[in-house]
């Protein structure tokens, strides 16, 4: 760990639970403050574009606040970025949720629902499922993480680790590519997994 | 299957824990921050804050409490009590909640449900039901009674053995509405719920076991995850409560009580043949 404590800009798009996501990276040591502002966005150290909300009403305000060219290129350029549940479902092409609305597109597939089909699959995923990292993923660990979701990525984007998980088939728990990651579930609400996983990426 | 969820219940009150038997005679339990703070270390995979007189007395749930809860805590928190609208809601989730539980707001007006869920997505949105039994339009009437019907031999020739029903209750268990708890159920689902907190207020604080036959309904009713709520005593009655179609089990009284550590619950469990989350420390040492 730095000496200095390090600095996360965290992207308000209106419809996160912020608390959670800031009062986990605080405990961590972090400085933390949330920005709508693109110029922001771009320079920041380390940015997390957080998640609890609809696909479409997220991507409007990424819109509203002119975010998407600012996140796209640092997540091109390899800046430490960490997009949370419908934060890393808004980096896909787009989603089922709402056809039409296009996401960053800088993971090569588009979110789809569950399927309805098979007894005993509850929808939403609603709790503690083990993920498993593909080998040379360094920052997202094996072990169980918390998911409330009623949509994921069925397949690896091209250009990302992938790390595993299974529900009613086997889905896209996380990517990585360096320092930037995408988590389907919830780091900050996952307790002392997800204090672990949060610490790797602000080491990353 | 997901592991089974263990889901400490701190009800809330001016700022302090309280509990009572089928919601009367509230008694003092502790402090909010510091006893969801001892849950996550014990194992708990969530927990929930609901404010308990938010409703009867006319106010929000107190953000504060929430704010020092999340705080301390790092697994889900719901949150429910005296949420009114959307505001309420918004409030709730900007001071740390990462869902909130609707009741009686949502009977009055369910598009509420459908609101909620096209702003936060329905994974946000905990509908919570109250549910009283009845059995031919009386209240209560447990199995056992049912059983001492047939004691005294068969029922009369072209009666039937009396399935109880079951009532949607309101403003903290003490208003009876004339609704189906089942229909009601699928209603809030249809309209954007995306988790049920399904409270038998016969079973609350009794120690007698969830209501088996209210979880078995609501199971074939809705594909939504459910969390059973009311009268756990012990790991055999959530393995019951599972098998009755549960994802979550609240409990309340035994864990506030110290008759049980949630550690303790799911090892319980564990041997009962039900899957619970391993403890990750533990579970990364080879």
């Amino acid at each position: 760990m730095t000496s200095v404590a390090p600095a996360v800009a965290v992207v308000r798009t209106s419809t996160a639970n912020l608390a959670s996501v800031l009062t986990g990276l605080e405990r961590l040591g972090c400085r933390v403050r949330t920005t709508a502002d693109p110029g922001e966005v771009a320079v920041a150290d380390r940015v997390v574009l957080p998640g609890v909300g609809a696909f479409a009403a997220a991507q409007r305000a990424i819109a509203a606040h002119g975010l998407a060219d600012s996140l796209r290129e640092r997540i091109e350029r390899g800046r430490p970025t960490l997009g949370i549940c419908l934060g890393m479902q808004l980096m896909a092409l787009g989603s089922e949720e709402a056809p039409g609305v296009p996401g960053l597109g800088v993971l090569d597939g588009v979110v789809e629902s569950y399927e309805p089909g098979e007894e005993g699959w509850r929808v939403p995923q609603m709790g503690w499922n083990l993920v498993t990292p593909d080998d040379g993923c360094g920052i997202v660990p094996r072990g169980h993480a918390y998911f409330a979701n009623s949509y994921r990525l069925a397949a690896a984007p091209e250009g990302w680790l992938p790390v595993w998980s299974e529900y009613a088939g086997r889905f896209v728990a996380a990517v990585e590519r360096g320092p930037v990651v995408g988590c389907q579930f919830h780091p900050e609400l996952s307790g002392e997994y997800g204090r672990a996983l949060l610490g790797r990426w602000l080491e990353a | 299957m997901l592991p089974v969820r263990i889901i400490p219940c701190l009800d809330v009150r001016d700022g302090r824990v309280v509990k009572g038997v089928r919601f009367r005679g509230l008694t003092d339990q502790g402090d909010p921050a510091a006893l969801a703070r001892a849950y996550e270390e014990q194992g708990a995979d969530e927990v929930v804050v609901l404010d308990v007189t938010a409703t009867p007395e006319g106010r929000g749930t107190r953000r504060d409490t929430v704010a020092a809860v999340r705080t301390r805590l790092s697994v889900p928190l719901t949150v429910g009590g005296g949420i009114g609208g959307v505001g309420d809601a918004a409030a709730l989730l900007e001071a740390g909640a990462d869902k909130v539980a609707v009741n009686t707001a949502a009977l009055r007006r369910p598009e509420l449900l459908t609101e909620l869920a096209a702003r936060y997505g329905s994974q946000c949105v905990v509908v919570s039901i109250d549910a009283l039994r009845t059995v031919g339009g009386r209240v209560g009437g447990d199995d056992g009674e049912r059983a001492a019907q047939w004691r005294n031999g068969p029922p009369p020739v072209g009666g039937r053995a009396r399935q109880p029903r079951y009532e949607v209750v309101v403003r903290s268990g003490t208003e009876r509405l004339a609704r189906d708890a089942i229909a009601w159920a699928r209603e809030a689902v249809d309209r954007g719920a995306g988790e049920i907190l399904l409270t038998s207020i016969d079973r609350d604080g009794t120690r007698s076991g969830y209501e088996l036959s209210l979880l078995r309904a609501v199971r074939s009713a809705v594909r939504v995850p459910i969390v059973a709520s009311g009268g756990a005593d012990s790991p055999g009655h959530m393995a019951e409560a599972v098998c009755a179609g549960a994802d979550a089990v609240l409990a309340a009284s035994i864990f506030h009580q110290g008759n049980w550590t949630v550690r303790a619950v799911k090892e319980a469990l564990a041997v009962l043949g039900v899957a619970v989350r391993p403890d990750y420390q533990e579970a990364r040492t080879p």
